[in-house]
């Protein structure tokens, strides 16, 4: 019945090499010896020798790296915690309310959030820096975390956590010992999405970034603004190579995960 | 179905609607059908039946057209119909899934295939409402699939796939989602379905019993191939082989050497101080079942499909003729019958003490003695052979299996006066409410089935594990298999 | 009492960072610009109590939402943002539903490997692949070097600071938002349907508009939004690809709030493109309904 049909093949070819010819391009040039995109002038690492040189960048980059940590262990949490809220405390007041707040962000352009959260900021005379971004990144993130770990919550047998409290558990022991281990995979996943974001973003920190402040987005938008510079082309190979291997490997965990499942399943219906 | 005369496939002049012409179908290396012929004739309610793997639904598929032959024709109507594409072919399929259109209406579901013959909107009016009406869902007609039951749906499945009116009707495993009482009930409709409209049924099915009930033909396939084509009661009564034996229903299987039985042979394993004859020993359980045996009809009834189905029980109450009209009418409203014991009252000692009603005279057959000829068979050291009247006296000294249903083995507790009788202890009771299966060991450990049906309560029973019984069957209950 | 805490936190946070700040927004975008720190009035006079919060909103006016019907600038904007995330939508579908369907059809062993690839450059940042294509639209970039060796074109196309770029950006970085919907709609088509299909008289193509193409319908229109919704407020795309001419709300945001200064106007820009934004969040909310009551 399966035939190799070629317009699924066709589909699936043009489909994928217009995903990832850019950034293969881009990763290629990277090692260009020019400064220039149109002329290859031999192979070189020299640009990434000159970011590492750039403290400004290093800078940029370990400011990206401390508010990406901060706000989205803390997305993690809040999110986890408004999820619980959302699909566990039943009605309450306000319930409606909570939950487009949760939904809201999701959608609302990054231009909007960034300027209300910056006019709050000003508004209640805060210092811009590294703290506002964390606040205003782990308001975004939170829900993204939440849709994540809700959407597990949703599908997560509630006779588990009776039976934890039946056989003597505290309600908070309850969601240690058996909710969360078993929504781990959800949280953790939330926590990458977050960690994702944040270290994306370049709207709402440009909004909510004091002059003390640089993130590695901000200081990617205001050079590139100005054209193609072979530094940010290496500083991008980076990014990606680190993307790529951490994706790579998170899926063939799963996958080896899912494999051993299955073969326990197996060995046990076998021995059954 | 010995009145009715529907058996196109005896006759030599008679053209069949689908001709398989040495069909071998491969994927990759593996060989699904295996140069199959086979002729299936208009009207028939034809079944192919075997486990899972064994090709039917490959020979549906290809009917369908949703498989390419490999090699061999595949004829509809005299017409190779090989490169016909699914779309085109006046063959119409009921999906195991339903695949019914979830997006769609019942009644937007029955009229897609007549939408697409761009028929004009009176014709597919006049006949999506005909449809409906034969599935009983007009009721139904504005509901999407996943506002109605199973069975329902089941039906809509059904419509659909007749709207067109198609020459042949592929059926794959109709059944096989629905629960054990709709499915009984589903199989009598099918069957009505199908002699109003006239189609060709093809079914696939790992069912023997639903396979049993349906159909006008049986093909038992395995691995690719026919084991046997034939009715169901030939298939049950005379499969050619110990795989179909074994395939269909229960069944004793005696592997031994046969031995020529000369002509003249009148009496053999019985005993010599009693007149030989079927006639069942009185006043034991059994009896009633020994009267079935020899007058077995070539194809149960739809009503007793053996063995595990109601069979013809007969209770302590009711007569003959109450049996009947039980079974006719007022099983269809207060269920089978074994339920029935449960709610009468305990007997007393007069309905105990009471003659049995002798069984039906017409269950008597006409010969007293045992038939002669045919072959013994030596199937252990020191117990008699089995007397086959129907083996071929051809097969002296050949490798045989001797296979009798369970239901034909008697079961009693003092030596009846059978043909074959065997000594053997009970091991095991399979209590099944209608009937109760009896496992037995005869000396030397072969374990023989004996089946009777429960007409007394258990209480009353006479044998029970650990009992000393003699099982016993006539010379023309089973059948001789050549492998 | 836990049970309140537990409901306080995230509750209080979502409060105090998302919709303060939004109706602080609503409340500027009635305000008038000043040059002040904040550059606008009225300032809310906390110690005056009630009759600071009456003189508050008697000076409160919709004067900056007439100004954006004045100048033309702004509504052409609107209308542009809206007509280039409409279009770049239908080109993603067109785009992204081969893949889908092919990523569908596809041997159940590689799907997991093709969905890998759908999502990985969903996790590479966003501004990074915005970026490769400005040295791939350059007019003397990869893309112009190869039409014109393959004598397609005899001189460089100019597409890098034009519309044309911003709606490659936006598909390209909006495609997997596209095709992961339209995927999951029809990975769960039960094949015997469209053999129905077939066997009922269709061909290969009536089968797919008459069953495959309605069924993934909610997977579509699940698509379109996701791509259209954060297209429409879209900064980074028309600012890095796009031309001075290059109209786009988030863009206009943007400038007038770092450029100009004008907070009243910037935050009155929002409002509208937050009550633009209303009807399809709104669709889009139905639609998921829809779709989840039909499986359950």
């Amino acid at each position: 019945m399966k035939r190799t049909s070629w317009f699924n093949v066709t589909s699936l070819t043009l489909g994928f090499a217009f995903l990832y010819l850019p950034m293969i391009i881009l990763v290629i040039y990277s090692f260009n010896e020019s400064r220039l995109v149109t002329v290859w002038a031999g192979f070189s690492t020299k640009w990434y020798g000159e970011l590492f040189r750039d403290q400004e960048f290093l800078d940029a980059a370990w400011v990206t790296l401390k508010v990406a940590v901060f706000s989205s262990t803390l997305a993690t949490v809040l999110g986890t915690l408004a999820a619980y809220v959302l699909v566990r405390a039943g009605r309450f007041h306000g319930r409606t309310l909570f939950s487009g707040m949760i939904y809201a962000p999701l959608v609302m352009p990054e231009v909007i959030t960034g300027l209300s959260l910056l006019l709050l900021f000003i508004g209640i005379g805060l210092d811009r820096g590294v703290f506002t971004i964390v606040l205003a990144h782990t308001t975004f993130s939170m829900c993204y975390v939440s849709v994540v770990v809700s959407s597990r919550l949703a599908t997560f047998d509630r006779a588990l956590e009776e039976a934890a409290l039946d056989l003597g558990c505290s309600a908070f022991d309850a969601f240690r010992l058996v909710t969360l281990p078993i929504i781990a995979p959800a949280v953790i996943s939330g926590w990458l999405l977050a960690f994702t974001l944040s270290l994306d973003d370049l709207v709402i920190a440009s909004f909510t970034t004091g002059p003390s402040a640089t993130t590695l987005p901000i200081k990617i938008f205001s050079a590139v603004r100005l054209g193609v510079s072979p530094q940010i082309n290496a500083l991008s190979t980076l990014l990606i190579a680190i993307v790529t291997i951490g994706v790579v490997t998170a899926s063939i965990i799963t996958k080896r995960a899912a494999v051993a499942q299955a073969r326990d399943e197996q060995a046990a219906a076998r021995t059954a | 179905m010995a009145q009715t005369v529907f058996a196109p496939w005896t006759e030599a002049d008679q053209k069949p609607l689908i001709e398989f012409r040495n069909v071998t179908k491969r994927f990759g290396e593996f060989t699904a059908i295996d140069d199959l012929s086979l002729k299936i004739y208009e009207k028939e309610f034809f079944a192919l039946l075997g486990p899972s793997g064994c090709g039917k639904t490959t020979m549906m598929r290809m009917l369908a057209g949703f498989e390419t032959v490999t090699e061999g024709n595949i004829l509809l109507a005299e017409q190779d119909i090989n490169d016909v594409p699914p779309n085109k072919r006046p063959v119409n399929m009921m999906f195991q899934s339903y695949a019914l259109f979830p997006h769609l209406s019942i009644w937007e579901n029955i009229a897609f295939g007549l939408r697409r013959e761009g028929r004009d909107k009176a014709f597919i009016d006049t006949r999506v409402e005909e449809m409906l009406r034969l599935t009983r869902l007009t009721r139904f007609a504005k509901r999407k699939p996943h506002q109605i039951s199973g069975g329902q749906r089941q039906r809509v499945a059904l419509a659909r796939s007749l709207a067109k009116a198609p020459k042949l009707l592929l059926l794959d495993e109709p059944l096989g989602a629905l629960d054990r009482k709709l499915r009984e009930e589903t199989q009598f409709e099918l069957m009505d379905i199908q002699e109003k409209t006239g189609t060709t049924f093809v079914i696939v099915t790992h069912d023997q019993e639903e396979a049993m009930t349906v159909a006008s033909r049986i093909a038992v396939m395995d691995e690719g191939r026919l084991v046997q084509v034939d009715t169901p009661g030939q298939i049950y009564e005379a499969p050619n082989s110990v795989y179909v034996a074994d395939f269909i229903g229960d069944v004793n299987l005696f592997p031994g050497k046969a031995r020529a039985r000369p002509e003249d042979t009148q009496i053999a394993a019985a005993a010599p101080d009693q007149p030989v004859s079927d006639q069942p020993v009185p006043d034991q359980a059994a009896a009633d079942q020994t009267a079935t045996a020899p007058m077995a009809e070539p194809a149960p009834s739809p009503t007793a499909t053996p063995p595990e189905g109601p069979t013809v029980a007969r209770l302590p109450a009711p007569d003959a003729k109450g049996d009947w009209l039980y079974d006719k009418i007022f099983r269809r409203f207060l269920g089978d019958r074994t339920t029935a014991p449960r709610r009468l009252p305990p007997p007393n000692a007069e309905e105990l003490a009471a003659p049995k009603p002798e069984p039906a005279a017409t269950a008597q057959p006409a010969e007293p003695a045992i038939k002669p000829g045919g072959i013994f068979i030596d199937w252990a050291e020191g117990q008699p052979p089995i007397i086959a009247a129907g083996g071929d006296p051809a097969m002296d000294g050949r490798e045989v299996t001797y296979s009798i249903r369970p239901e034909k083995v008697t079961i009693d507790t003092v030596r009846p006066d059978r043909p074959n009788v065997y000594e053997g202890k009970v091991i095991d009771i399979a209590y099944l409410g209608n009937i109760s299966t009896y496992h037995v060991e005869l000396a030397g450990g072969r374990m023989v089935k004996a089946q009777m049906v429960n007409a007394r309560r258990l209480a009353n029973r006479p044998i029970t594990w650990e009992d000393t019984v003699w099982v016993g069957f006539t010379e023309t209950a089973g059948v001789v298999l050549e492998e | 009492m836990r049970r309140a805490i537990l409901i306080a936190i995230p509750y209080l946070w979502l409060t105090a960072l998302f919709l303060v700040p939004f109706l602080i927004v609503l409340k500027i975008s009635l305000s008038d610009i000043a040059l002040a720190r904040p550059p606008y009035t009225p300032q809310f006079d906390f110690s005056a109590g009630l009759e600071g919060l009456g003189a508050f909103f008697s000076e409160l006016d919709f004067e900056n939402f007439v100004f954006l019907t004045t100048d033309d600038l702004y509504w052409k904007s609107y209308l542009s943002s809206v007509q280039i995330a409409g279009l770049s939508t239908l080109i993603t579908l067109a785009v992204g539903y081969p893949v889908a369907y092919a990523m569908a059809r596809a041997d159940e062993a590689w799907r997991p490997t093709l969905l890998m690839l759908v999502i990985l450059p969903f996790w590479t940042s966003f501004l990074i692949r915005v970026y490769s294509w400005m040295g791939i639209l350059a007019s003397e970039g990869p893309l112009n070097a190869v039409l014109l060796a393959l004598g397609i074109i005899d001189q460089p196309l100019q597409i890098m600071n034009t519309n044309v770029a911003v709606y490659i950006g936006i598909v390209y970085t909006y495609l997997p938002f596209m095709i992961l919907p339209i995927y999951s709609a029809l990975e769960k088509l039960d094949g015997s349907l469209l053999e129905a299909a077939e066997d009922l008289g269709c061909s290969r193509l009536s089968a797919f508009w008459l069953v495959t193409w309605p069924l993934s319908r909610p997977g579509i229109i699940a698509g379109c939004f996701l791509v259209f919704i954060p297209a429409l407020g879209e900064f980074v795309i028309p600012s890095l690809l796009g031309g001075s001419d290059t109209l786009m709300i988030g863009k206009v945001l943007w400038e007038e709030f770092f450029n100009n200064r004008d907070w009243p106007v910037a935050s009155a820009v929002a409002v509208i493109l937050l009550a633009i934004l209303i009807i399809p969040i709104v669709l889009f909310q139905r639609n998921e309904q829809k779709a989840r009551e039909a499986e359950g």
